[in-house]
């Protein structure tokens, strides 16, 4: 009797387990659904080709904010990735007091509001400079970056078997050479994805954006100058009354949404055909 | 040699370069607060007022705001996150089933969150809104309770992957051993799965709190940007993270600024010290299981 | 004759699309010892694990036949109910980290979430515990965790913990593989000692702990039943070829 008790509860609890964890998917499908359904109508070819419009006239594009986002990734990329590769082999092949507290520090960057690192970028490069700028936009999201970087270069280095090095080194190869022609080489792949998992990051970071980039209904080139950027413009849009500037913002969602996902799909499958096997 | 001795000194300078960010991150956040820490002390904290035209400046209510939507969306998070943890790591066995079920977590996971607070702001604010005429009250649709729910379903990933580590971290033959006694499933997991990685979960539980705590544009678009007190969790707020995105751009007296920098300095030191206490409870549960 | 407590019946048990025990008919005599013996790889321990239908707990885990304990099919019975009545000591020590000595042996009642009073409960971890040779050394220390004892004192912990059960079975799968000669000596002290209360059945691949513990063996050979009768018998006449070559050291 006592027995079927606990039997019905660990079948109930089952079952429990099973519809909560199916149930928390149900918001990713809703999500996707609402943005293929509401975004796919506003997207042709235009819509990449055009600026905005003002309210109320028909046909605005994401030109601007296209190539905005694609500037900001880029600079923040060109400053993100040498520090972060560099930390990384030195959190793998170091050990001591520094970079224990070092790899705690990683963590806490990592932990960092995305606000508070757009103030920074604000005291740091929009103060100074006078002005908002692409580069002070870039200088955030390269912020946002780099403990990614650093994690998964550090990850990998760190698998690379012993006896690599010991190879190299008995070819007579110094530490340098070991490090750039043979470790570097074989954990390629692996910085590799994490830097597009970092640019998948950054890709749709509004806030620290918000007082940095700040936006710029036109196309703009000049790193010292502001741009938009697809998230902004989310943001902008999404905000505002007008009808015509929600379905933008829809179908930028999806633009933003197919990028993110894309870039994640392409670390999962790339990921394993770029491991090195040893 | 001496090409070795220039190459190491370059990776020394990355991992200089990383320290000296942080602790410049702390030094300039406190200077540009300074004009408001010496002008309200303490009671910056502790004021419920803030009023950019009186120039009063008292970050309580969005002190109120943050720790109500962060703790509410752990509280409706955990069910889910833990949930989907026990599927994957002690249900499921290896296959179609389990790879989906962590794919698409790990998708929800990157998924970024101005198209929560897009969708959130479009879908969930009517749904709200219809809820709060039902049962009689000012159907704001925006809220602390909205909020919420977009942190929480933002926040099962983090949750869901720790415990799902830390699960799958328990040694097999103690699991055997309580079904070998005739525990049931569930009987296993709660006094013997549970309890073993109680720590590890612990400190999922804290790095998801920290993420919530300065989640910014999400909230921001769904919460209703109101400086004042919230009085129940329908109440239109602000959180520490909304406030400054809200009014950064538009503060154009110095006390304003230095006042919304000061917030963000306290949720520089909040989110520190929460990662800080996360990372160190799961590093020593990965330690002490590995023996 | 004495009673067969264990019947098995054309039991078929493996992996996948593989068989690794191949129709296996057993009777386990009561309040015996047997012991299960056989070179790796040949499902000794798949059979153990099947008794006490612990090998389904494995998603790959395939298996057919029939199992009767006193006479009832425990495939028709729930396996927490066939766990309780059959307990188990496994290869390596494996007390719960998380409880203390007192917690992991009454464990069996809480998991099961049985209540009991505490006089009760301090009642069964003293008889278990001392039944398992356990109780001197440990008696001043049980609310410790478990974790500090020495291998062997760990694994009678576990013996203790499923003694706690009143089990009509108690299954040993290699449970000395783990230890130091002392230890084992200990234990098989032990199993010598159990057998008046309990029967026992006890897989080994160590030939001369079969001979010094064992009333009965069964010897497998690539998951089928070579041979099986009174341990003397098995060892001074073996009537297969197979036993032979394995008890004189010929393979495995």
């Amino acid at each position: 009797m006592r027995d079927n008790v606990r039997i019905i509860k660990d079948s109930l609890f089952k079952i429990l387990v099973y519809s909560l964890a199916f149930l928390s998917i149900v918001p990713l499908l809703m999500i996707i659904l609402q943005i293929v359904k509401n975004g796919a109508s506003v997207i042709t070819l235009k819509f990449f080709l055009r600026l905005p419009q003002p309210p109320g006239e028909s046909g605005g594009g994401i030109l601007n904010s296209l190539i905005g986002t694609f500037m900001l990734v880029i600079l923040a990329s060109t400053l993100a990735i040498p520090v972060g590769v560099a930390t990384g082999i030195f959190l793998a092949e170091v050990k001591n007091k520094f970079t224990e507290f070092l790899g705690t520090l990683v963590n806490v960057l990592q932990g960092l509001p995305s606000i508070v690192v757009g103030i920074l970028a604000y005291l740091w490069v929009v103060k100074p400079m006078g002005g908002f700028s692409a580069f002070s936009g870039a200088v955030a999201l390269s912020i946002m970056m780099l403990p990614m970087i650093i994690k998964t270069t550090e990850e990998t280095v760190r698998l690379i078997p012993f006896s690599l090095k010991e190879a190299s080194f008995s070819l007579g190869a110094n530490y340098t050479k070991t490090i750039l022609k043979v470790i570097i080489p074989a954990s390629a792949g692996g910085i590799l994805s994490g830097i597009i998992i970092g640019i998948s990051r950054i890709v749709g970071e509004t806030a620290p954006l918000l007082f940095t980039a700040f936006g710029n209904p036109y196309v703009n080139l000049n790193p010292a100058k502001p741009v938009d950027a697809l998230p902004l413009l989310i943001f902008n849009y999404a905000m505002s009354p007008y009808d015509e500037w929600h379905k933008i913002a829809w179908g930028t969602s999806l633009v933003l949404i197919v990028i993110v996902l894309g870039l994640n799909l392409l670390t999962k499958v790339a990921g394993k055909k770029w491991k090195t096997k040893f | 040699m001496k090409s070795d001795s220039i190459f190491k000194a370059m990776l020394y300078t990355g991992g200089v370069i990383v320290a000296l960010l942080v602790v410049f991150s702390f030094i300039s956040l406190f200077r540009a607060s300074w004009l408001s820490i010496r002008q309200f002390g303490l009671k910056f904290i502790l004021s419920p007022v803030w009023n950019p035209v009186s120039e009063k400046f008292g970050a309580l209510p969005f002190i109120t705001g943050t720790l109500a939507t962060s703790i509410l969306a752990l509280f409706i998070s955990l069910p889910f996150s833990i949930s989907i943890a026990l599927l994957v790591g002690v249900y499921l066995p290896d296959g179609f089933l389990k790879n989906s079920l962590s794919y698409a977590t790990d998708l929800l996971a990157g998924i970024p969150s101005i198209i929560y607070g897009f969708w959130g702001l479009f879908s969930l604010v009517p749904l709200m809104r219809k809820m709060e005429i039902k049962i009689g009250i000012l159907p704001y649709g925006v809220g602390i309770l909205t909020a919420s729910i977009v942190l929480a379903i933002m926040i099962i990933p983090y949750t869901s992957s720790i415990s799902r580590e830390v699960i799958s971290m328990v040694p097999e033959d103690i699991k055997e051993a309580g079904f070998a006694l005739g525990a049931t499933t569930r009987e296993v997991i709660f006094k013997i799965i549970l309890p073993y990685a109680r720590s590890g979960i612990f400190a999922g539980i804290l790095l998801a709190f920290g993420r919530a705590f300065g989640e910014t544009m999400a909230v921001t678009m769904v919460i209703g940007n109101s400086n004042f007190m919230p009085k129940n969790i329908f109440s239109p707020a602000n959180t520490m993270a909304s406030v400054i995105a809200n009014e950064f751009t538009e503060a154009t007296k110095d006390i304003h600024l230095s006042s919304l920098i000061q917030i963000g300095l306290w949720l520089f030191i909040f989110t520190f010290l929460i990662n800080l206490l996360g990372n160190i409870v799961v590093n020593k549960f990965r330690v002490e299981s590995r023996k | 004759m004495e009673n067969k407590i264990l019947k098995i019946e054309k039991f078929s048990a493996g992996y996948g699309n593989n068989y690794v025990l191949k129709g296996i008919n057993l009777e386990i005599p009561e309040k015996k010892v047997t012991a299960i013996m056989g070179p790796s790889g040949c499902g000794k321990s798949t059979l153990i694990r099947c008794i006490n239908r612990i090998h389904e707990l494995n998603p790959d885990a395939i298996y057919k036949g029939h199992i009767y304990l006193n006479g009832e099919d425990i495939y028709r019975m729930n396996p927490t109910i066939v766990r309780r009545k059959i307990g188990m000591v496994f290869q390596r020590p494996n007390p719960f980290p998380t409880m203390s000595i007192y917690d992991n042996v009454i464990a069996g009642y809480t998991l099961n979430g049985i209540k009991l009073k505490r006089n009760e409960k301090d009642r069964i971890v003293e008889e278990a515990l001392k039944k398992a040779f356990l109780w001197d050394e440990v008696k001043d220390v049980l609310h410790r965790k478990g974790t500090f004892l020495s291998g062997g004192q760990q694994q009678r912990l576990c013996i203790a913990r499923a003694l706690a059960m009143k089990p009509e079975i108690l299954l040993l799968d290699e449970p000395t593989s783990a230890l130091d000669p002392k230890a084992t000596s200990r234990i098989e002290e032990l199993i010598v000692e159990l057998k008046e209360t309990v029967t026992i059945v006890l897989v080994t691949h160590n030939i001369s702990q079969a001979a010094r513990v064992s009333d009965y063996t069964a010897f497998l050979y690539l998951g089928e039943l070579m041979e099986f009768g009174p341990t003397e018998r098995i060892f001074v006449a073996p009537k297969h070829k197979k036993t032979e070559e394995y008890l004189t050291g010929k393979f495995g």
